[in-house]
């Protein structure tokens, strides 16, 4: 039973990356929003296995329910018939693969050396005990009012700042 | 103290209001200003001159101008017995050509720059007189380059005219770098830059030598020589005398203020005023009294043959100036002095009167052209005559008797060559006396030469001119009286009548004579002759067969091409230097400096970047993905480095 | 246990998968998709840190790239709607009017 967590994580894992190679490499946008649905109820599912009951329900929320579905109304008002005949990638690809690559090996030389710090007083037990979303809640609320507050006004402006941008002009001249 | 103030800087005050305010309200009442400072400067003189005459020398610094470790100079002033005289010269000179100006300038158009530019002369010349150290003095020295240019170049439209600017500033600078070596010199010697202290200690340095390239060079006379420098090129002596001449293309108020009685002479001030250091040098001292013989012979023989009035007049200044150094080269500075003051008053008469029959004239400089204006202009005739005589050597005028010292001392002289300028300088006496009475009688005697339209123009000049032309005629006649040669003094009963030398003791020493009474008769014997020889020799060529000068020209064809042309030094100059300056400027600065290297520079860096540019250009496509793959690179070169420094 | 460095591979296979789609992709739409799947790359390992250092700073850390990515893919996509309007194309190679 000891290689249980291994196993589940295994699946994720392997999921993940498959999803989004999919998400990356269909020719179909709406094929590569549906890939990226799955692909973010399989990100929340393993936020659940991190005990983060709180961002993995906000992941569904925000990421699959209102940003997904943007893109979504987005993609709708493509031409998709014309889309699929068009090449998918730009000539340079081989290019980005190569710093991609490199990027990934170096990511990952990286942890060889990693040293796991001190540890905080947010165990999972104390966790359980509170529930995430209060001892969340606790921190946002205090230590990071501030920030809170100009996320807020972050999405205040995206608020405005779409619907200026996507607005139709009126033909003035 | 304070009062002293007044001197030099109510004529600076003057400059400023005329030139600010000048050209939009004063106009035509320009002078009034100029004319007022200067006034009150030389009111301040006078009693400058009576406190120095009392005893009450002064040397004081007012402001502190530069400080700099050890090296320190000020603004300050040394009122003492040549100060004051200098005082006197230079603010009497000043004023009477300042109203003098008034009627000679009236309905110029630049006519508050003029007063302007005179007030600033004025200004620069007294900061010279009075400095008390040496830095001052070239502040001054070169202050008053600076206006004799602006000046010379005053009608600047004239091309003549802003050429012999540019040749009198150019001229000066080789002169002037000597004299700024000089200075250098004597900070490196002394340690400071003050009169006092320097002379005071120079006997100490008299056998000191200065090792410059190997060679072991007495230090007294590296010096002299280098002050001496300045002084040639400032007092127009040769070889940098060419630019006096080509300066009477200025206005005449000037060139009888700046280029006959102030400026000019500053050669011989600054000599005088180093007496301490040139007099520990027999070297220099012969150098000097050579340099003045030469040239003033040159000078006055140059003078013989030209037909121009006013440059007459200027080689006459270089040839007196040269008397000057003669003077102070044998020994006797304050004879030199002397002659320096009382060649003031009679020279600036000199060219104000060629002013006053310029004026009459509508400009004509030309001798052969005048003729007879003696009916027409009494005044100037007079004073003009007078004035004459005061150069040509004939007792009794103030010529005489600082002509008569310079040359008595040249013959008593101690030094080698004493006997030797003597002679030269008598016969320079002869000459001058000469070519001054060819040019009266050219100009006032016989017949009108010119055009009819210039005979019926003929007048006399206004107030303003002529009563500075008599003002000045006292001087030219009375400055000399000052200094009556104790011999005669002894002939009348009257013990020290030399009250000049006297008065000048204290700071330009006793001149050493050794000589007999009958031999001091004798040069002042030979000395008038010369004079009236001269003047006989005038009379009988110009009046009595007017004929005959032709003919000795023709005679003498070759010798008279000579001097008529100034002995081709011009020429000469043009050749040796002018010319091959500008080959190298054009061909070598020019051609090579300018364009293969600052403009291969200037031209070669911006089309590299440019090709460079245009290379660099192509990186940018517009493409999105472009961008963000170099970013990624970017991100992944950064994270590499990182890595393998810490590995 | 699973250990941390597997979730750190697993986020940066996929932050690298993100930055390859970005490179490569013609369409505009799919490069934002890949913006997303960096972001949550990040994320996925904040939460794993959070995890293993028993402290909230992660979570509160990925609670805000959340939200700017909210804000984020909003304006993106509001400016994708105003090019496509005025070019009537979604491929970013047909855009290069900052060609040098």
């Amino acid at each position: 039973m000891t290689m249980l967590p291994q196993l589940i994580f295994g699946y994720f894992a392997a999921v993940i990356v498959l999803l989004s190679l999919l998400v990356i490499t269909r020719k179909n946008p709406v094929h590569s929003v549906m890939w990226m649905l799955l692909l973010f109820f399989h990100i929340a599912a393993m936020y659940l296995f991190l005990n983060a009951e709180f961002i993995a329900a906000i992941q569904v929320i925000v990421y699959a329910g209102a940003i997904l579905v943007l893109f979504l109304f987005v993609v709708l008002l493509l031409n998709l018939k014309e889309e699929l005949e068009a090449d998918r990638f730009v000539g340079s690809w081989p290019v980005a693969v190569l710093v991609s690559g490199g990027i990934f090996l170096g990511l990952a030389s990286v942890l060889r050396s990693f040293v796991i710090g001190r540890q905080g007083s947010f165990t999972v037990e104390l966790i359980q005990k509170v529930t995430h979303t209060k001892t969340l809640g606790l921190i946002m609320y205090t230590e990071y009012l501030f920030p809170f507050e100009i996320a807020s006004l972050i999405l205040l402006i995206a608020v405005i700042g779409a619907i200026v941008l996507a607005k139709k002009r009126m033909r003035s001249h | 103290m304070q009062h002293y103030l007044l001197i030099p800087f109510l004529p600076f005050a003057a400059f400023l209001i005329n030139i600010l305010f000048g050209r939009m309200l004063l106009k035509e009442k320009a002078h009034w200003v100029s004319i007022l400072a200067v006034a009150v400067s030389w009111v301040v003189s006078v009693m400058t001159l009576l406190d120095v005459i009392s005893g009450k020398t002064l040397n004081q610094d007012v402001y502190t101008w530069i400080l700099s470790g050890n090296f320190r100079v000020s603004v300050g002033f040394l009122i003492d017995q040549l100060t004051a005289v200098m005082l006197i010269v230079v603010t009497t000179c000043s004023m009477l050509i300042h109203i003098y100006s008034v009627g000679y300038m009236h309905g110029d158009s630049g006519y508050y720059r003029f007063f302007s530019y005179l007030s600033l002369f004025t200004f620069c010349m007294l900061m010279l007189v009075m400095a008390n150290n040496f830095l001052q003095l070239y502040f001054g020295w070169e202050g008053v380059g600076l206006c004799s240019y602006f000046l010379i170049g005053y009608y600047f439209d004239k091309k003549s005219a802003s050429d012999a600017g540019k040749k009198a500033f150019i001229v000066n600078r080789f002169g002037d770098f000597g004299f700024g070596i000089g200075i250098f010199v004597i900070f490196l010697t002394f340690g400071t830059v003050y009169y006092e202290p320097v002379f005071s200690q120079a006997a100490g340095f008299a056998t000191k030598s200065i090792n410059f390239l190997g060679y072991d060079l007495h230090l007294m006379t590296v010096i002299a020589l280098l002050l001496f420098c300045g002084s040639i090129g400032k007092s127009a002596q040769m070889p940098l005398h060419v630019w006096l001449p080509d300066a009477m293309e200025g206005p005449t108020p000037v060139s009888a203020l700046i280029h006959a009685a102030t400026m000019v002479t500053a050669g011989v001030f600054l000599v005088a005023r180093c007496n301490a250091i040139f007099s520990l040098s027999e070297l220099a001292l012969t150098i000097v009294a050579l340099t003045g013989a030469i040239t003033s012979l040159f000078a006055a023989s140059i003078g013989l043959v030209q037909n121009d009035i006013k440059r007459i007049i200027a080689y006459s200044t270089i040839s007196q100036l040269g008397y000057m150094f003669l003077a102070c080269g044998v020994g006797g500075y304050t004879a030199g002095v002397f002659h320096l003051y009382t060649h003031a008053f009679f020279k600036a008469l000199l060219f104000l009167c060629a002013g006053s029959v310029m004026h009459a004239m509508a400009g004509e400089l030309n001798l052969h052209k005048m003729g007879g204006l003696k009916k027409y202009m009494p005044v100037t005739y007079i004073t003009m005559l007078l004035a004459s005589l005061s150069i040509a050597g004939i007792p009794g005028f103030a010529g005489f008797f600082s002509k008569d010292e310079i040359l008595w001392l040249a013959y008593s002289s101690t030094n080698p060559v004493g006997k030797f300028v003597w002679l030269i300088g008598t016969l320079v006496a002869f000459l001058t006396a000469f070519y001054s009475f060819r040019l009266i009688f050219l100009t006032f005697h016989g017949s009108f030469r010119g055009t009819h339209e210039q005979e019926h123009h003929l007048h006399e000049s206004p107030k303003t001119m002529t009563v500075p032309l008599m003002l000045l005629c006292i001087g030219a006649i009375a400055s000399g009286w000052i200094g009556i040669s104790n011999l005669i003094g002894e002939l009348v009963g009257i013990e020290h009548l030399n009250w000049f030398t006297g008065f000048m003791q204290p700071v330009l020493g006793h001149p050493e004579g050794h000589g007999t009474h009958a031999e001091e008769w004798g040069v002042m014997l030979i000395s008038i002759m010369a004079g009236v020889s001269g003047i006989g020799l005038a009379y009988y060529l110009y009046i009595k067969r007017p004929e005959l000068p032709d003919k000795i020209m023709a005679q003498f064809s070759t010798a008279h091409r000579v001097l008529f042309n100034k002995y081709y030094v011009d020429e000469l100059y043009d050749l040796l230097i002018i010319r091959p300056a500008l080959w190298t400027a054009k061909n070598v600065l020019i051609g090579v400096g300018d364009v293969r290297i600052i403009e291969a520079i200037v031209n070669g860096v911006p089309a590299s970047i440019g090709g460079f540019s245009k290379q660099l250009r192509r990186l940018q496509t517009g493409l999105l993905q472009h961008y963000a793959t170099i970013m990624a690179m970017g991100l992944f070169v950064i994270g590499a480095f990182m890595l393998l420094r810490n590995w | 246990m699973v250990p941390l460095n597997w979730y750190l591979i697993l986020s940066a296979a996929v932050f690298s998968i993100g930055i390859f789609g970005f490179l490569t992709r013609r369409n505009i739409i799919i490069m934002f998709m890949s913006i997303e799947l960096m972001l949550n790359a990040v994320n996925i390992s904040l939460v794993a840190f959070s995890h293993y250092l028993q402290d909230l700073r992660g979570h509160v850390l990925v609670f805000f790239i959340i939200t700017v990515a909210a804000a984020e893919a909003s304006i993106g996509l509001a400016i994708i709607i105003a090019l496509f309007r005025n070019k009537n194309t979604v491929h970013v190679d047909e855009m290069n009017e900052m060609k040098g």
